[in-house]
C-alpha cells in the first residue's frame, strides 16, 4: 500500500486566514490600500476635470507655442519678446543650470577651505571658520540672498561714480572688472579667427565652445595616460617620475594654442555714457543668488569635509607614520580615499539642494526656470496646471539624474565587508 | 612567599636557539620626561635595550606604558630627557623620526589596516612609497611575510572581511614588511576574541625565535614567562621594578608588583 | 626557556617620583600661543589674515553701532539727526522700534496679542517635559490637549470647534480600546476611520447644536491676519511636530516587505525630495483648488501647513530610515524571538534605537524647516521676509535693510542655533544612558 499522504495535515481555506496567516494578509493589507488608492485618484481627477470644466479651460500644452510678450534680462542664448514661452522656458532653465553650476563650484572651493581651516591648529582661524559655518547655516537661505542682492544694489557705487578725472570707484583687476550697482561687468571672450556659429534647433552655439570643450577632453584623457605610464615605470622600478610638470604642459598647453590659433583676445568694459558698454555683463540678480547660495550651502560642505576627515580614525594616520609614510603621502594615499567616501554622498545631496534653490531666483529677479515658466508665463496664460506639473517634472528629472549618479557613485566605493 | 601561578599560554616546544641578547644597544632612554599638558605622564624614565631582547612591559591602566613605546617611534614627543633608537637621537628633527621609524615597526591594538586596500596593497603601500621598491618585488616580499603568519591565501581580500585574528597577523606582516630591526607591540591582543589570541602569540613567539628585537606592552603573562627576557613594571608613569620572568613573577619586591600580579594573576 | 643576559640588572624602585610641573616653554600662555597660533610659517600667516579679517570687521561694524538711533519715526528722521551731530550715518533701529509689533505678529489685532503671547508661553510649557525629563510626567497631558488650546487662542471663534476636533481623537482611541480583542488588524483599521467618520459626519453638527446650548467663544482672527514671526512659529512648530510621526510612518512604509507600500512610498519620498518648496507651496496655494471638488476651499495657512509637513515628512523618512539601517539585525531577530508582533516590537525596541541614532538628523530636519517657513513669502503669506519687503518698500523707510536683515537674522539664529545646542546636549545624555 502505497503512501500517498504528503506530509503535514492541509487546512482547508477559511476567511479568517485573510486577515490572520501570514501568507495572506500582506496580500489583504495591500489590496485594499490599492483600492482605497484607485478610488482617491479617481477622486482627485473627477474633480479636476470637472472644476477644469467650470473655468472654461481645456488641458494643453500648446501654450508653449504662444507669444511670450515678456523680455529676460539675463539670457544666455539669443531671446526677446516675441519669441515662444517655450523658448522663454528654455532660457529659464539655461539660467537655473548656469547658476547652479557657478554656486557649486562656489560652495565646493569655500566648503573645503573652510572645513579642512576648521580642523586645524591655529586656534584662531578655527574659531573663525566656526563662526562663519555656525552664522551662516542658522540664517534661512533667502534672507542671506536679499542681503547680498541689498549689497549689491545698495552698497556698489553706479557706474556714473567711475567716470571723471578724480572717480570715487575704480575698475579692479588691472582695471578690467567693474562692479557697480547695476551689475558685475567682466571682459567678454572674442575670437578675431573664430570658427562661427551652427544653428540647432533655434539655438546657435558657437563652435569655438565646442572645439575648447573638445581639447579639454583630449587634454584630461592624455594626462590620464601619463599618469598611467608613471604608474607602471614606478611598478617596475620603484622610483615614479615626476610628472607635475608634464600634467600642467598637457592640461594647459594645448588649450593655450588653439585659444592663440582662434585668435582669442579680451574686450573690455567701459563707461561710455551713463553705462558700461562691452564685456560680459552679470547683473546684480545672478551674483546675489551666486554669492548667498555659494557661501551658505559652503557652510554646510564645511561639515560635511569636517566630519569625512574626522571620520577616519586618528589610528590610521599612526599606523601610516608607524610604517615610515611622510605626512603628504599619507594624506593622499591614505586619509583621503577614505575621507572621500564619507564626504562625497552628502556633498552631492548639497549640489542637490543648490539645484533646488535656484528657484528663490524671483526674490532677486533672477529668471531661472520658475520665474520664466513658473512664473511669468503661468500668469499670462493662465496655464497653472500644465506649467506647474511640466515644471516640477524637469526638476524632478534633474534631481533624479543627480542622485542616481550618487547612487551609482556609493555602489561603486563602497568598502568590502564581510 | 607562595609562588603565583602563571599558565604557560604556550604550549610547544620554543627553539631558543637564535634568542641571543647581544651586547649592541638597540635603544637608550635617558631621563626621559613627557607631560600631557600639566599631567605628569612619563616620570625620569631610564631604560637600555639591548638588540635581541624580548622585554615585556606590564602594569595598571594609566601607567605610561603604551605611552612609553609610542614615545620610541615618535608618536608622541617627549619634553625632556633624550631618546636613541639605533643611534639616531629622536628630536623634532624630520629626518631623523623618519630613519628611526623606517627601523622601528609596531603593532596596534586596534590593528589600523587601511580598509579602503587590499591585504596585499596593505603590506606593500610602505615599500612602494617609502622605500621606492618596484611593485612586483613588493609583492614577493610580501606574499612571503603572509605566508610567515600563515594567511597568505587572503591576499586579495580586503580587511574587513577578515576576522580579528587574521587582521592583527596581517598588521604584523604589514610590519615586517619594511624590515624592521626593532618591533613594537601594543597590546596586540587586548581587541582580540579569546580564541584568537593563541593564532597572534604564536605568531610573536615565532618572531622572537628568529632573534627579533621587541618591546611588548601586554598582559598575555603565559608570553612573558616563555619568551621575555625581561618584565618592566611601570605604575604611575615610572619604572617601579624589572627583572627576568621567573624571578619577577616568583619573587616580585615592590608591594605595588605585588599586588598588580595578585590582581591579574590571582583569579 | 628565555636567555637571561648578564646584564639585565634586576631593578626595583624605592621611592616614587613626586609629580612635577612642566618646563617654563611647555606650559602657560606662550606656550598656547606657540602651538596654537603661530606653529610653523603657514600657521603664522594665517593667524595674522584672520586678525586682519575680524580687525576690518571691527573697525566697519563697530563706529557703525556705535551711532545707533533708537527713537525716530523714519530713515530721513534719522539722517536728520546724524546730519545734525555732523557724524555721517550709522544703524537706524528706530524701523525696529517703529514696527516691532508687525514683525511678530503681523496684522494682528493689537487688542488681541495676549492670545499669540500667551499660546507661546504655554508652548513651552507643553515643550518642557518632552524635551527635558526631569520635568513631572503629569505634564504629558497637557502638551497632547495643548493643540487644541492653541488653536483656540490664536484663532479664536467657538471653543466647540477644537473640542470636537479633539473629541474625534477620543472616539478613536475608543475603537480602538473595544476593538482590540478581535486583533491589532481590525482595532488599528477602526481606530482610523472611526474619528473620519466623526469629523466628517458628526463634528459640524456636535459644534453648531453645542454651540446653540452653551455659546462659550471669543474674537475669531482670520488667517489673513497672521503675520511676521507669528506665522512662522505656527508653520514651524505645527510642521515639525507633525512631520515627524509621518516621517517614521514612510520610514517604516519605505523598509516594508510589502511591494505596494513600499513603492507608493518609495515615489511620494523621491518626488517630494526632487522638486524645490516652492513649488509645492504653489501647489498648495494655486493647484489645491483644482483637485478638490468644486466649490470647496479652505484656509490657505492650513493649506501651507499640510505642504510644509508632507515636505518635511518626505526629509524626516530618509534621516529615520538612516538611523534604522544602522541598527543591527540582531535587534529586529531578538525582538522576533521574543514573540512581539509588528506594532510592539516597533514601538518598543526598534524605533526607540533608531531615533537616538538619528536625532543630528532629526534636529537638523527641523532646523531646515523652521527656516523654509520664509519661503511663503512667495506665495503672499506675510512672513517676517515678506513684511521687510513691505517695509522697505514704505516711503517712511526706503532704503533701510542692514537693520531690518539683522533683527530679522538674529532672531532666526536665535532658534536654529539653540535647536542645535539642543540636539547636542540630547546625545550626550543619551549616549552615557547607554553606557
Amino acid at each position: 500500500m502505497a503512501i500517498t499522504d504528503s506530509g503535514a495535515p492541509r487546512e482547508s481555506f477559511r476567511l479568517s486566514m485573510l486577515l490572520y496567516d501570514t501568507r495572506y494578509r500582506s496580500y489583504t493589507i495591500q489590496i485594499f490600500v490599492l483600492m482605497l488608492l484607485m478610488l482617491g485618484a479617481a477622486w482627485l481627477i473627477d474633480n479636476t476635470i470637472r472644476n477644469l470644466a467650470a473655468l472654461g479651460k481645456d488641458f494643453s500644452f500648446a501654450f508653449l507655442w504662444n507669444i511670450a510678450g515678456y523680455d529676460i534680462s539675463q539670457r544666455p542664448i539669443e531671446y526677446d519678446s516675441t519669441m515662444t514661452h517655450g523658448r522663454a522656458a528654455v532660457v529659464g532653465l539655461l539660467n537655473t543650470l548656469i547658476l547652479a553650476i557657478m554656486a557649486c563650484v562656489l560652495a565646493t572651493v569655500i566648503g573645503v577651505i573652510a572645513g579642512v581651516l576648521r580642523l586645524s591648529n591655529n586656534w584662531m582661524v578655527a574659531r573663525l571658520m566656526t563662526v562663519y559655518v555656525e552664522v551662516f547655516r542658522n540664517i534661512p537661505t533667502l534672507l542671506w540672498i536679499l542681503v547680498f542682492g541689498a549689497i549689491m544694489t545698495e552698497a556698489m557705487p553706479a557706474p556714473s561714480a567711475f567716470r571723471g578725472d578724480d572717480p570715487t570707484a575704480s575698475m579692479v583687476f588691472f582695471d578690467s572688472v567693474a562692479i557697480t550697482n547695476r551689475g558685475v561687468y567682466v571682459p567678454a571672450p572674442e575670437f578675431s579667427r573664430g570658427l562661427g556659429h551652427i544653428s540647432v534647433l533655434g539655438v546657435q552655439p558657437s563652435l569655438n565652445a565646442f572645439a575648447f570643450i573638445l581639447i579639454v577632453i583630449g587634454s584630461i584623457w592624455a594626462n590620464k595616460r601619463l599618469i598611467a605610464h608613471a604608474t607602471r615605470v614606478q611598478n617596475a622600478t620603484g622610483i615614479r617620475p615626476k610628472t607635475w610638470w608634464k600634467s600642467i604642459l598637457i592640461l594647459v598647453g594645448p588649450a593655450a594654442l588653439l585659444l592663440w590659433a582662434l585668435g582669442f583676445y579680451l574686450t573690455y568694459p567701459e563707461l561710455r555714457g551713463f553705462n558700461f558698454q562691452g564685456g560680459i555683463h552679470m547683473r546684480n540678480s545672478l551674483i546675489a543668488m551666486w554669492l548667498g547660495l555659494g557661501i551658505y550651502t559652503g557652510a554646510f560642505i564645511a561639515e560635511n569635509v569636517r566630519s569625512g576627515i574626522l571620520a577616519v580614525s586618528k589610528g590610521q594616520t599612526e599606523a601610516a607614520f608607524a610604517l615610515g609614510m611622510q605626512p603628504g603621502k599619507t594624506m593622499r594615499l591614505v586619509i583621503l580615499p577614505q575621507a572621500m567616501r564619507v564626504v562625497i554622498p552628502p556633498l552631492i545631496s548639497q549640489y542637490l539642494n543648490i539645484t533646488k534653490n535656484t528657484s528663490l531666483g524671483l526674490a532677486v529677479g533672477y529668471m531661472d526656470l520658475r520665474s520664466t515658466l513658473g512664473g511669468i508665463t503661468i500668469n499670462q496664460t493662465g496655464r497653472e496646471l500644465e506649467g506647474m506639473m511640466l515644471m516640477m517634472l524637469i526638476y524632478l528629472l534633474i534631481s533624479l539624474t543627480i542622485s542616481g549618479a550618487m547612487n551609482v557613485y556609493n555602489s561603486r566605493m563602497k568598502l568590502k565587508e564581510r | 612567599m607562595s609562588e603565583l601561578s602563571v599558565e604557560p599560554g604556550i604550549d610547544r616546544k620554543i627553539d631558543t636557539s637564535h634568542m641571543k641578547v647581544t651586547d649592541e644597544v638597540a635603544i637608550q632612554i635617558s631621563q626621559m620626561n613627557k607631560w600631557y599638558g600639566s599631567f605628569h605622564v612619563l616620570r625620569d624614565i631610564d631604560m637600555t635595550v639591548y638588540r635581541g631582547e624580548r622585554i615585556v612591559v606590564c602594569g595598571p591602566s594609566g601607567s605610561g606604558k603604551s605611552t612609553l613605546i609610542r614615545c620610541i617611534n615618535r608618536l608622541e614627543e617627549h619634553q625632556s630627557g633624550q631618546i636613541i633608537v639605533d643611534g639616531t637621537e629622536l628630536t623634532s628633527d624630520l629626518k631623523n623620526i623618519d630613519k628611526v621609524r623606517s627601523e622601528v615597526g609596531m603593532v596596534f591594538q586596534h590593528f589600523n589596516l587601511f580598509p579602503h586596500l587590499t591585504i596585499l596593497e596593505n603590506c606593500t603601500l610602505a615599500p612602494i612609497w617609502v622605500r621606492k621598491i618596484p611593485k612586483k618585488e613588493a609583492d614577493e616580499i610580501a606574499m612571503h611575510f603572509l605566508e610567515k603568519v600563515k594567511i597568505p591565501e587572503q591576499a586579495l581580500k580586503y580587511p574587513g572581511q577578515l576576522s580579528g585574528g587574521q587582521q592583527q597577523r596581517v598588521a604584523i606582516a604589514r610590519s615586517l614588511c619594511m624590515k624592521p630591526r626593532i618591533m613594537l607591540f601594543d597590546e596586540p591582543t587586548s581587541a582580540l576574541d579569546p580564541e584568537m589570541i593563541k593564532e597572534v602569540l604564536d605568531t610573536m613567539v615565532q618572531l622572537a625565535e628568529e632573534g627579533m628585537t621587541m618591546i611588548c606592552v601586554t598582559h598575555e603573562m603565559g608570553f612573558a614567562q616563555a619568551v621575555a627576557n625581561r618584565v618592566v613594571f611601570m605604575d604611575q608613569g615610572q619604572i617601579v621594578e624589572q627583572n627576568e620572568p621567573r624571578e619577577f613573577f616568583r619573587n616580585p619586591r615592590s608591594d605595588r608588583t605585588k599586588l598588580f600580579l595578585s590582581q591579574i594573576l590571582g583569579h | 626557556m628565555s636567555d637571561t643576559h648578564a646584564r639585565t640588572v634586576a631593578y626595583v624602585r624605592d621611592t616614587m617620583l613626586p609629580e612635577q610641573t612642566p618646563p617654563v616653554t611647555e606650559r602657560g600662555a606662550v606656550k598656547w600661543m606657540r602651538e596654537n597660533l603661530f606653529n610653523g610659517w603657514l600657521s603664522t600667516v594665517l593667524t595674522i589674515l584672520s586678525l586682519l579679517v575680524v580687525a576690518w570687521l571691527v573697525a566697519e561694524m563697530g563706529p557703525w553701532l556705535m551711532r545707533s538711533i533708537w527713537n525716530a519715526g523714519s530713515l530721513t528722521e534719522c539722517r536728520r539727526i546724524w546730519a545734525e551731530a555732523g557724524v555721517p550715518p550709522g544703524a537706524c533701529w528706530g524701523v525696529i522700534n517703529d514696527r516691532l509689533n508687525q514683525l511678530l505678529f503681523g496684522f494682528y489685532p493689537p487688542h488681541l496679542y495676549w492670545r499669540p503671547v500667551l499660546a507661546l508661553v504655554l508652548l513651552l510649557v507643553a515643550l518642557a517635559p518632552i524635551l527635558f525629563p526631569s520635568v513631572p510626567r503629569k505634564l504629558i497631558w497637557f502638551s497632547a490637549i495643548y493643540p487644541f488650546v492653541a488653536y483656540f487662542l490664536l484663532w479664536g471663534g467657538t471653543i466647540w470647534l477644537p473640542v470636537s476636533a479633539a473629541l474625534g481623537f477620543v472616539v478613536g482611541g475608543a475603537a480602538l480600546i473595544l476593538l482590540r480583542p478581535l486583533g491589532t488588524l481590525p482595532a488599528v483599521a477602526a481606530a482610523i476611520l472611526a474619528p473620519i467618520i466623526w469629523w466628517v459626519v458628526a463634528a459640524g453638527a456636535f459644534t453648531a447644536a453645542m454651540n446653540g446650548i452653551l455659546p462659550i467663544g471669543h474674537e475669531f482672527v482670520r488667517s489673513d491676519r497672521f503675520g511676521g514671526f507669528l506665522i512662522s512659529l505656527v508653520i514651524g512648530v505645527t510642521g515639525i511636530s507633525l512631520s515627524l510621526p509621518l516621517g517614521i510612518l514612510l520610514a517604516l512604509g519605505r523598509q516594508s516587505d510589502m511591494v505596494l507600500i513600499k513603492s507608493v512610498c518609495v515615489i511620494f519620498i523621491e518626488f517630494i525630495r526632487g522638486v524645490p518648496l516652492i513649488t509645492l507651496l504653489f501647489t498648495a496655494s494655486l493647484l489645491l483648488n483644482y483637485f478638490l471638488p468644486p466649490g470647496t476651499s479652505f484656509d490657505l495657512v492650513l493649506r501651507v501647513i499640510i505642504m510644509v509637513t508632507l515636505f518635511a515628512a518626505a526629509y524626516m523618512a530618509e534621516v529615520i530610515r538612516g538611523g534604522l539601517a544602522a541598527l543591527p539585525r540582531g535587534q529586529y531577530e531578538a525582538a522576533d524571538a521574543l514573540g512581539l508582533d509588528y506594532w510592539k516590537a516597533q514601538r518598543l525596541i526598534i524605533m526607540p534605537q533608531a531615533l537616538k541614532i538619528a536625532i543630528p538628523g532629526i534636529v537638523n530636519t527641523f532646523i531646515g524647516l523652521f527656516k523654509d517657513t520664509t519661503l511663503v513669502v512667495f506665495i503672499g503669506l506675510l512672513d517676517p521676509i515678506g513684511l521687510s519687503n513691505a517695509i522697505r518698500a514704505s516711503s517712511d523707510w526706503q532704503g533701510i535693510y542692514w537693520e531690518l536683515f539683522i533683527f530679522i537674522g538674529a532672531v532666526f539664529f536665535i532658534f536654529c542655533f539653540g535647536m542645535s545646542r539642543y540636539s547636542m546636549y540630547l546625545e550626550r545624555r543619551l549616549r552615557t544612558d547607554h553606557r
